[in-house]
């Protein structure tokens, strides 16, 4: 007789064996997920600085952080920067997965794909160097030469100027890559049928693209919409490298200002209350998603 | 009807209407190549700013030089402070990434096998809990980490925050490695049974040398995560000694008022190597994993 899955588990299934293996696992998601998680809460109710002792203080953060001078302009900056940076990841990322798999033969798709998932390969201090280098105030830097050679521009201090729209496009261009990954997967498994019939019909391109390949993308774009809110809420690793939230917090975002406080100026406890409202609105995008999709579709979505 | 069909009959396109095709047909490349220019400037740059003097407009190299890379066999020399040598973070990066690649990879083998093959209560749960952690995004508990850390005293120790480094890939390598496990047929492991083995004996002398190919993936991102990361060895690493790579471009770059570019590109593409070699080997099939594999603003 063949032997069926989970049959014989009198013998070999038993409960300490499934413990042995979990075990590695079970820590370390224990010790640095939910111990930091509940660490977070606690914290946020002392003002444990440098001298990392406990003194419990109740809800003073939360009031300090209400009536905090900067956090009202950090919290417009995260919502201008997650939406805008969404846009480009979300609409640029499509722009690009229609582009090298739709219009342009296989090859040729996969080279440019290539060329948009550098900047996400690079580590970040690397990738943030190549952007000094762009936005350099000097006529060195890249944007400055090309302006120059445009307009006869002076040079312009980037950076400073125009921090919000610097630290968009920054993270758009690393962003811009998760979608078109997606999304050109997602144009690939299309049957080519439907397509093939539009065009004996005498469809258009603009016209396949909108009644065709847009509504299959249905779920795709949804997914990428909510997953990248989730994870540029919680990005600051480029802004810390190429404005640092400067010039005069003009770039600080609610993350960033959590980093800050924290493991700049050592207000820990100040910095778990900014973390936790960030914590509390991650969790509920996270279980709005999961809700929206279920747990099934969600697995093939990151799959 | 019959008259009207035999008088359409076939003509080649004019010259005009071949030249509309061929523009059409060209335009997605031209906003392909526009898009895209950008990026290849910036790497271009790269490369070119670390082999010669000189740059022209960024695109033209003048001089080729290895003047730049001195750095491999003299101390770093920018700014007025000294820098920790080359070799030293190297062998830092290389202890941090390791850690962290044998930690996921270990600890994903073996929980990736349970979640694959066992039955017991709370799997289901546990499955949804590694997806769901994998989503959530780990940096925002940063803070309590650090006195986690603090705590276990292994704040500042390379394998210290390269265990809680490695922590963030669980989840996500345990869920891929099942993935492998699900495609091993079970009279394979069966067999393995049969002539005596116990569960670890079946895992370890069966099965897992199937998984060669699942290994290999999470082993390579898990070591690259552990390469490239910069937010935990900046956080958590505060002597000089225990530097990593990453920690050592960072610190270069902030001696801004004699920022160096050719220096900072030529360490900058020291460090890359490995990403670069891994990356024009594999880029085709594992793209997709890779963007599962990163988040956090990525």
């Amino acid at each position: 007789m063949k032997p069926r899955p989970w049959r014989g588990r009198r013998r070999v299934f038993r409960f300490p064996t499934v413990i042995l293996f979990l075990a590695p696992f079970l820590i370390l998601v224990i010790a640095f997920f939910f111990v930091p998680a509940l660490l977070n809460i606690v914290l946020a109710f002392t003002n444990m600085d440098s001298s990392l002792e406990w003194n419990f203080v109740g809800l003073q953060n939360y009031r300090l952080l209400f009536s905090d001078p900067q956090a009202r302009q950090i919290a417009i900056n995260t919502l201008v920067y997650v939406l805008c940076t969404l846009a480009i990841n979300v609409g640029f990322g499509l722009i690009l997965g229609l582009l090298t798999t739709y219009f342009v033969p296989e090859n040729a798709g996969l080279l440019f794909r290539a060329i948009w998932m550098l900047p996400r390969m690079t580590p970040s201090v690397v990738y943030a160097l190549l952007w000094l280098w762009v936005l350099d105030p000097t006529e060195y830097g890249l944007l400055n030469m090309v302006a120059k050679a445009l307009t006869g521009a002076k040079p312009t201090f980037w950076t400073m100027q125009h921090p919000m729209g610097v630290v968009i496009l920054v993270n758009g261009m690393v962003g811009a890559s998760f979608g078109m990954i997606i999304f050109s997967a997602a144009i690939k498994s299309i049957s080519k049928d439907y397509i093939m019939a539009a065009q004996v019909d005498g469809a258009s391109h603009l016209g396949i693209v909108r009644s065709i390949i847009l509504p299959l993308l249905r779920w795709p774009l949804m997914f990428v919409t909510i997953w990248q809110t989730l994870s540029l809420l919680a990005s600051y690793e480029y802004i810390l490298l190429v404005t640092n939230g400067g010039p005069f917090f003009k770039s600080e975002v609610w993350s960033l200002y959590a980093y800050h406080e924290a493991f700049a100026h050592r207000f820990y406890g100040y910095g778990a209350a900014i973390a936790m409202i960030l914590v509390i609105v991650a969790l509920i995008v996270t279980m709005i998603m999961l809700r929206v999709f279920g747990f099934k579709r969600l697995m093939e979505l990151m799959g | 009807m019959k008259g009207e069909r035999k008088r359409r009959v076939y003509r080649a396109p004019s010259s005009r209407q071949r030249l509309l095709g061929m523009l059409g047909r060209a335009l997605p490349y031209v906003f392909l190549i526009l898009f895209s220019l950008p990026i290849i400037s910036m790497y271009l740059w790269l490369f070119f700013s670390s082999f010669s003097r000189k740059v022209m407009f960024g695109f033209i190299p003048q001089e080729w030089t290895l003047h730049n890379w001195r750095f491999l066999w003299s101390p770093i020399q920018m700014g007025g402070a000294a820098h920790l040598s080359i070799w030293k973070a190297t062998g830092n990066t290389l202890l941090f990434a390791g850690v962290v690649m044998l930690i996921v990879v270990f600890t994903a083998t073996l929980s990736g096998f349970a979640l694959s093959r066992f039955r017991f209560r709370g799997r289901e749960e546990l499955m949804r809990l590694s997806i769901l952690l994998h989503a959530f995004p780990g940096v925002t508990l940063l803070i309590a980490t650090f006195y986690v850390l603090y705590y276990l005293k292994l704040l500042n120790s390379i394998w210290g925050v390269a265990i809680a480094r490695a922590a963030l890939e669980i989840p996500w390598s345990t869920w891929i490695i099942k993935g492998f496990f699900d495609n091993i047929p079970w009279d394979i492991e069966w067999s393995a049974y049969v002539d005596g083995c116990n569960r670890f004996q079946a895992w370890y002398k069966v099965i897992l040398p199937l998984l060669r190919p699942g290994i290999a993936a999470i082993a390579i991102f898990s070591f690259l995560a552990g390469w490239n990361d910069f937010i935990y060895p900046y956080t958590f690493i505060f002597t000089k000694e225990n530097q990593t790579l990453s920690m050592l471009i960072k610190a270069l770059i902030g001696e801004f008022r004699f920022t160096d570019y050719g220096l900072l590109a030529s360490v900058s593409l020291f460090y890359i190597l490995p990403v670069l070699v891994f990356f024009f080997f594999t880029q085709k099939g594992l793209m997709r994993v890779t963007v599962g594999g990163m988040k956090g603003g990525r």
